[in-house]
């Protein structure tokens, strides 16, 4: 089975500072990988990649079977199949939490009306928010609010999940209750990528984890990785990260 | 009690219809034009955008007397002959777009950034976008400037009277030139541009404090 995405030699520059330096990594469908490494180490960048938020300067990006990088690429099919949530939730606060979860799936895939209204009691109640529907984003917390936008993407039933730290935002006590959804996705076998810095999290539910370092894929593998890190700068990350 | 006859207050009624009427069309034409320049403004390719600030510097630069001379005067030089109704109905829209389109650009930028992005990731289209998550957020920030600008408008209708327009100022110095009674006769047309005015600023500042309840 070939995989879910793939990342060839990527090479990107903001102006004069280079933010990937020939990134390279493939992950296979139905797996959860963790993005680990300091501020400014081209992370986040490289997930904004994957769906075409940022473009590139080099190399290649295949995504659910979708050239990335082609100037051909339908980046509406490409958003049909990959979701992302965003640190700053970005809730629409114009609309209810049930809206929010809708709006795509109505004007994107046309649902009916009554199937909106399943599907969205259905995502809300898989993040734990069902009683919330009629809720503004102004009115819910923010781990509520990131779970809503977690709602928001899987109602599109991506193949894939993008998630940009998207806990970094939140106090510690709202940090687990999004971090629960999360590892209840990781069972139903969501194909999903996490830019975080929660180390233990990442131990625990990442099958697979890619440590960047000042643009580059410096450390990859199992969750493992992290207990027995071969390079000096994994090691001086975890060590200054715990 | 006026000294002035039914005749003559109907008369200045139907110039203060006018001056309604005048308000509204440079509102629709100021508006239709406004809109376009905004999202040109903030949306469309690098010329474009330029041209677009461009015609708004260059209409706020002018004032709106020049603009009326300028198409009621200068369109039939031109060989274009047009209504006089039509002349300072398309001066009064020049005029009001420049100003509703830098108050509609400055809404649609001050709706986050983050919003489009997140609603492209979820594969809506740029209409989409626009309709379904940037303009309502737009609107909400644009109604109470917008209310308040629409007070200008109405106040600067009066200046059609220069190129003898018949709306509400010229009305009443006509009656002035009839009756010689200046106090009377502007004292009504103060209080009538009041009634009118009045109501839209209490309106844009009821709207201001709803919408900062909304926001907080």
């Amino acid at each position: 089975m070939s995989p879910i995405v793939e990342v060839e030699a990527v090479r990107k520059r903001f102006g004069t500072a280079v933010v990937l330096e020939g990134v390279s990594f493939q992950i296979r469908a139905g797996s959860v990988v963790a993005i680990i490494g300091r501020s400014g180490s081209g992370k986040s960048t490289a997930l904004r990649c994957i769906n075409r938020l940022e473009t590139i300067d080099e190399g290649r990006i295949r995504v659910c079977g979708q050239d990335v990088t082609s100037p051909q690429l339908d980046v509406n099919r490409l958003h049909r199949d990959v979701g992302i949530v965003f640190q700053s939730y970005n809730l629409f606060p114009h609309l209810t939490a049930e809206e929010n979860v809708t709006l795509a799936p109505r004007l994107v895939l046309r649902l009916p009306r009554a199937a909106q209204r399943a599907l969205a009691e259905r995502v809300l109640a898989q993040v734990g928010l069902a009683e919330k529907a009629q809720s503004y984003p102004s009115q819910l917390s923010g781990g509520q609010q990131q779970r809503v936008a977690i709602a928001r993407s899987l109602a599109m039933t991506p193949k894939l999940m993008l998630f940009d730290e998207i806990t970094s935002a939140l106090d510690p006590e709202l940090t687990g209750e999004v971090l629960k959804v999360i590892e209840g996705l990781a069972r139903n076998g969501m194909s999903m990528i996490l830019v975080t810095h929660e180390m233990g999290f990442a131990r625990k539910v990442a099958d697979h984890v890619i440590f960047m370092h000042s643009g580059k894929v410096w450390e990859e593998g199992p969750a493992a990785v992290l207990d027995a890190p071969k390079t000096d700068e994994l090691r001086q990350f975890l060590g200054n990260g715990l | 009690m006026t000294g002035l006859t039914n005749a003559q207050l109907l008369f200045m009624l139907r110039g203060f219809g006018w001056t309604i009427a005048l308000s509204l069309l440079a509102f629709a034409g100021g508006g239709l034009l406004g809109f376009a320049l905004a999202l040109a403004r903030v949306y469309a390719p690098r010329p474009v955008r330029a041209m677009a600030m461009l015609y708004i510097k260059l209409i706020q630069g002018t004032p709106l007397l020049i603009l009326l001379f300028l198409t009621y005067f200068g369109l039939p030089a031109m060989g274009l002959v047009v209504d006089p109704l039509v002349a300072v109905a398309l001066g009064l829209s020049t005029y009001a777009s420049a100003y509703l389109g830098e108050i509609w650009r400055g809404s649609l930028e001050a709706v986050p950034r983050a919003q489009e992005e997140a609603a492209a990731c979820l594969a809506l289209s740029w209409r989409q976008r626009m309709v379904h998550v940037i303009l309502p957020q737009a609107v909400k920030i644009a109604t109470p400037p917008t209310v308040g600008f629409m007070v200008q408008i109405v106040k600067n209708t009066s200046l059609a009277s220069a190129i003898g327009f018949i709306e509400l100022v010229r009305a009443g110095q006509m009656i002035n030139n009839a009756t010689f009674r200046p106090f009377i006769v502007f004292v009504l047309i103060a209080a009538l541009y009041f009634a009118l005015c009045y109501p839209l600023s209490a309106w844009s500042r009821r709207l201001e404090g709803k919408f900062d309840v909304a926001h907080r």
